[in-house]
């Protein structure tokens, strides 16, 4: 046998990277904010939550529940968000998702993409309702093109995690 | 057949309360998030510092990028320059005349203003920086109009501080960590700045729209703005000193006149941070409106 052989058959992936790698890519994704960049409106999309959204419809049962709850506080941490708003937000969208895993058995990629908007729009429309709660004011028109941008952003991140998908077994 | 559930595992006791434990520990989670979000508007300190702590770790990161980011805007700048040259340097060497003269006239009248104020016991300077620093990254995909400034607590930031850029107000500081600083934009829909419009003092209040621009109120009924107007800071309430300039008018809308802010923070290098202004008290009471017996 060669050095540096390594069979493609029967291999075992890395427990790291199969949990890690999805973990790392939304935790990314909530770091997106840091690009060095002074928006004076809000257009930039929330890739973490994208990115959380697309591993949940390629990955039905990759992750528990709760998984949102620590992915939500760290996106939290970024996003200028008051704590907790991201939290509450992912975790409810998760939950909301499982419902619809119990009612939609069969999905194609075009529903998935109708409910992942949704999902998103409603996030967003209520993630300004909790800054509004905090001392913000804006009106909702204000994010009208993030929430557009960012449907339209969903099936790029869905390519994207399909990719580390399969990265994350045969690495 | 549909495929197999994740969520119903068969009958392993084990899995089922494992599925189980993990709605219960979401829900819980969800409950106490909302918890934080609903408290955050009584206590907007406390929840910042978990914050701050961390963005201390990430400015270092977009201020990197940043630089790279201007070098790169730099060289685009630096070719751009060179088509049609000989057109701007005329027209520039006109413009310079026109500021030199202007410059004459600037100087009589600082002399002038500088001994109208010592007749009127005013301070003439502003009160120096407490920093210079850049602003590294903002939150793009919040609502909210916050920016992160790369200096902290070491360099003498503190809370309530104005942020200023070479054109006019940014922001003022929200939170403070160590080495960075969280700043809320003029621009942010919570953020209202006292304002006077430069003509005839008519005072207004400032209101970020979260959409870039500025939603101006007059103070006074019967005063209507008209686009161009410029505004400045009027002192009032403390926080800003009087005069730096925040707005230009642009369009009459139906629930107050829209503004540009003056400075853009997207195209700053360095932003200076300036001490709190507080306002001298006025004289007592008693020195004022009583008349003197004899």
């Amino acid at each position: 046998m060669p050095r540096g052989y390594e069979p493609r058959l029967n291999r075992v992936p890395s427990r790291w990277a199969l949990i890690g790698i999805p973990a790392a890519s939304v935790m990314l994704g909530s770091m997106t904010v840091l690009v060095p960049q002074i928006s004076l409106y809000p257009i930039l999309p929330p890739f973490g939550l994208l990115i959380l959204l697309a591993w949940r419809m390629i990955v039905r049962d990759l992750w528990p529940v709760w998984a949102a709850l620590p992915l939500g506080l760290f996106d939290d941490i970024f996003s200028g968000q008051p704590m907790g708003s991201a939290m509450l937000l992912w975790t409810l969208v998760f939950l909301v998702l499982d419902i619809f895993d119990r009612w939609m058995m069969w999905r194609d990629y075009r529903q998935d993409w109708a409910i992942a908007g949704t999902l998103i729009a409603v996030v967003l429309f209520l993630s300004l309702a909790i800054a509004n709660n905090s001392g913000g004011g804006a009106s909702p028109a204000v994010i009208l093109p993030q929430v557009l941008v960012s449907i339209l952003m969903f099936p790029l991140m869905v390519r994207l995690c399909a990719w580390l998908d399969v990265l994350r077994w045969t690495l | 057949m549909a495929p197999p559930s994740p969520r119903r595992p068969g009958f392993s006791r084990r899995a089922q309360y494992g599925i189980f434990a993990s709605y219960v520990i979401a829900v819980f989670g969800a409950a106490f998030a909302l918890l934080l979000v609903l408290t955050a508007r009584f206590d907007p300190d406390g929840h910042s510092a978990l914050q701050s702590i961390l963005a201390d770790l990430t400015s270092p990161v977009s201020a990197a990028g940043r630089t790279a980011l201007t070098a790169v805007g730099d060289v685009g700048e630096s070719i751009g320059a060179y088509v049609d040259a000989a057109a701007k340097n005329k027209a520039m060497s006109r413009e310079l005349a026109a500021a030199h003269k202007k410059l004459i006239e600037a100087d009589v009248l600082r002399v002038e203003n500088r001994r109208l104020k010592q007749l009127l016991g005013m301070s003439a300077d502003a009160a120096p920086p407490v920093a210079r620093a850049a602003l590294v990254s903002s939150t793009g995909s919040s609502s909210r109009r916050y920016a992160t400034l790369s200096a902290g607590a070491t360099d003498g930031v503190a809370n309530g501080q104005p942020v200023l850029g070479p054109d006019g107000l940014i922001g003022r500081v929200v939170s403070v960590g160590r080495v960075s600083a969280r700043v809320l934009l003029i621009v942010d829909a919570g953020n209202v700045t006292p304002v006077k419009r430069t003509l005839d003092g008519a005072p207004a209040l400032a209101m970020g729209s979260g959409d870039g621009r500025l939603i101006l109120r007059p103070l006074t009924s019967g005063v209507q703005f008209k686009p161009g107007d410029v505004f400045v800071t009027s002192g009032s309430g403390g926080i800003y000193r009087p005069g730096i300039p925040v707005a230009r008018a642009i369009d009459r809308g139906r629930e107050g006149t829209k503004a540009r802010p003056m400075a853009d923070p997207a195209r700053l290098d360095f932003a200076v941070v300036e001490p709190v202004f507080q306002m001298r008290p006025p004289p007592a009471p008693s020195q004022v409106g009583e008349p003197k017996e004899d």
